[in-house]
């Protein structure tokens, strides 16, 4: 079973950090969970240039001039989680709503028509409205024409996870949000995503259902970023050695002072968010590391061949918004809002290529849809 | 402290009891090695020549035996070989071995898969030499193989860690002790296989053939050693193309 | 009777056992792994297993390897 260290540990760890340490780190081809504190620490600030230089050679050597683009479905808003971050809490009075297969369906094809290939299925923590049946479903009727399917719901068992990977969903996201335990407990305060160790143990069972790739992530401003990059480099770690078959990626969702009424407790910069990307990509050279549209276009051009390889486009965060200009509660606000097009040109713009279609279904033994029942 | 399958060894270093001139210099350069475990092979008895029995000369209380099952070329061989090496009282230790290619004496990968499956079923500690390849070195794991011996280099070659790359991979995610063995020729070779962070290694042929085996068992003894302290010590970086204090070129665009 | 002893024919009583075969050869049954007619023997086996006309038996001892 997968555990995380005391974050004051971590912290102390990564505060012990030397600058010596940071260079061996990043003249190391394995700079070790000792390297990773330390291109974590403040005395890594300096380097960030550097680091910048080592995580573009890398990630070019692993995932070429390459970076995948996806788009986000929203399929429901309904919540029993009250999460102190995030818009679709239950305390919230905001407008809920839960997509019709066919409504799922429509939004999908509008993305399809855009020219997307790969989908994350998105919803809120509400089984009797959205359950294993209803993503086993839709899996079913999408499968046919998108390359890939991953989910990002709430933690289900791996014979649920099993269930929806015959269906055709080949990936899973389960973000901790933070591995500080005190602090998990301070913005989650109710519904079963309170109980921060059955969230820890979820991308194991992924792994253990047999998904193609798991992604981990930190929802970066609750606690410490420094301390939950360390603790994700010690899950992708623990990942990698008892499920060495499965894919791994790291979001770095960052909340940020503009966009809703919640404000970070620990405020992220730009530059905090770079160094954890090179730092993480300079710890593990295979990771996928999505960069979504929370972020700035600006900022996300910039950081185009330095280290993330996943880009979502155009993405609207609320149930059936694809179709619909007003559309209800967005989960968050969107801080880079081209669309597919526009960051495809942006990224050829910089010399890499826009992959649409990374993963094809039918190298993957499914299922049939009477099995699937 | 080395740990295998629960068993505790101060030494790392292994050594093997072929190519030796005489069973005396074998016992002497094996103990001048400090190593605690010895690999052995099984063979016909030569009637015309009972009392031959290199082995008598050497402790079994001092040494743990590892009976190979050299010879074999395929699984069901290895098998056979085992369950004899098991009724000889080995224990149910083994260094498993099928090597269909006289000439190179290179391991053949699907038999040694199968035959570890097997003997893991049967209850034995199996120990797999295997060609330096890290996907096999995790479906053994899988299997239940106690520990991993990817190859250096062709046994008896004496070209030391050709397959460096590999064998890094190899230890980086292992989750069994690895222990390098084959085509460790000079002492030089087992402390590099040891400051990549190999658990432990295996010599025979360098010693045994050695114009004085006995002291270079010690040499290897101290290899082995000073290798081990490197690697837990911390080896300073070889230094990388990225400059420490490279400008913020590119970053341009951070707010 | 005949038996045969890593392929070469051994004249022995008839009811023999294997340890009576070991002695004949000068070997000590504790260094000597007996496999007979494809099947391996127990230690306990070499005194009451009794061999008959044309077993086939391989006598295995440890030798030096790598």
């Amino acid at each position: 079973m997968f555990t995380v260290p005391e974050f004051s540990t971590l912290q102390a760890a990564i505060g012990r950090a030397t600058e010596a340490e940071v260079l061996r780190a990043l003249n190391s081809d394995h700079p070790g969970l000792d390297g990773l504190a330390a291109l974590l620490s403040p005395a890594a600030e300096p380097h960030l240039g550097a680091m910048a230089k080592r995580s573009g050679i890398i990630t070019s050597q692993r995932f070429g001039r390459t970076i995948q683009v996806y788009a986000p479905l929203y399929l429901s808003s309904f919540c029993a989680n009250r999460c102190a971050y995030c818009g679709f809490s239950a305390v919230n009075t905001i407008e809920r709503r839960v997509l019709t297969f066919e409504e799922a369906e429509s939004e999908a094809m509008i993305l399809h028509q855009r020219g997307f290939s790969h989908l994350l299925l998105v919803s809120g923590e509400a089984p009797a409205k959205l359950g294993v049946d209803y993503l086993e479903e839709m899996a079913l009727r999408l499968r046919g024409r998108f390359a890939a399917l991953s989910i990002e719901v709430q933690p289900l068992s791996i014979e649920e996870y099993a269930r929806l990977f015959r269906a055709g969903i080949t990936s899973v996201a389960v973000y901790q949000e933070t591995y500080d335990r005190d602090m998990y407990q301070q913005v989650h305060l109710g519904g079963p995503k309170a109980d921060f160790d059955y969230r820890l143990e979820s991308p194991a069972r992924v792994a253990a259902a047999g998904m193609r790739e798991v992604g981990i992530g930190a929802l970066l401003g609750l606690s410490d970023w420094r301390a939950e990059g360390l603790a994700l480099g010690l899950h992708l770690a623990w990942l990698r050695k008892h499920y060495w078959r499965t894919g791994l990626t790291v979001s770095f969702p960052r909340l940020r002072p503009a966009q809703g009424e919640f404000k970070p407790l620990q405020p992220v910069s730009e530059r905090n968010l770079s160094q954890m990307i090179f730092a993480l990509r300079m710890f593990d050279p295979d990771v996928g590391l999505y960069l979504s549209t929370r972020e700035e276009g600006r900022y996300r051009d910039g950081m185009i061949g330095l280290g993330p390889t996943r880009y979502s486009a155009g993405s609207c965060t609320a149930p059936g918004g694809y179709g619909q200009e007003s559309a209800g509660a967005e989960q968050f606000e969107v801080g880079d809002n081209r669309s597919l097009a526009e960051v495809s040109a942006a990224i050829q713009k910089k010399g890499f290529d826009p992959v649409r279609k990374d993963w094809d279904a039918v190298f993957q033994v499914q299922g049939d849809r009477q099995q699937a029942a | 402290m080395l740990t295998i399958a629960g068993r505790k060894f101060r030494s790392r270093l292994f050594g093997g009891t072929g190519k030796f001139s005489s069973p005396e210099v074998m016992k002497e350069a094996l103990e001048a090695s400090g190593c605690e475990m010895v690999t052995v092979a099984l063979r016909r008895i030569d009637l015309n020549n009972p009392a031959d029995d290199i082995m008598s000369v050497l402790d079994r209380d001092r040494y743990l035996f590892l009976p190979n099952t050299s010879g074999a070329r395929d699984a069901a061989e290895a098998i056979r070989l085992a369950r004899l090496a098991r009724a000889s009282g080995g224990g149910e230790w083994l260094k498993l071995e099928v090597t269909p290619d006289p000439r190179t004496l290179l391991p053949d990968p699907i038999e040694t898969l199968k035959a570890t499956e097997e003997l893991v079923k049967e209850g034995f500690k199996v120990l797999p030499y295997m060609n330096a390849d890290p996907i096999l070195a995790l479906r053994l794991q899988d299997a239940g193989a106690v520990a991993v011996m990817p190859l250096g280099s062709p046994i008896g070659t004496n070209q030391g860690v050709l397959t460096r790359f590999q064998v890094e991979i190899i230890i980086s995610q292992a989750q069994v002790p690895v222990i390098v063995d084959a085509g460790l020729g000079a002492p030089s070779h087992v402390a590099e296989a040891m400051e990549m962070g190999a658990d432990a290694v295996l010599v025979n042929t360098a010693i045994a053939v050695a114009g004085d085996p006995v002291r270079m068992a010690r040499a290897f003894a101290m290899a082995v050693e000073a290798g081990r302290i490197a690697y837990e010590a911390g080896l300073g970086a070889v230094s990388k193309d990225a400059a420490a204090s490279s400008p913020e070129d590119g970053l341009g665009f951070l707010r | 009777m005949k038996v045969f002893c890593n392929g070469q024919e051994q004249e022995l009583t008839p009811g023999a056992r294997v340890t009576d075969c070991l002695n004949t050869l000068g070997l000590d049954p504790l260094s000597v792994v007996v496999e007979c007619d494809g099947k391996i023997l127990t230690r306990e086996e070499y005194a009451s297993h009794e061999l008959q006309d044309g077993s086939v038996l391989e006598l295995i001892r440890f030798v030096g390897g790598g």
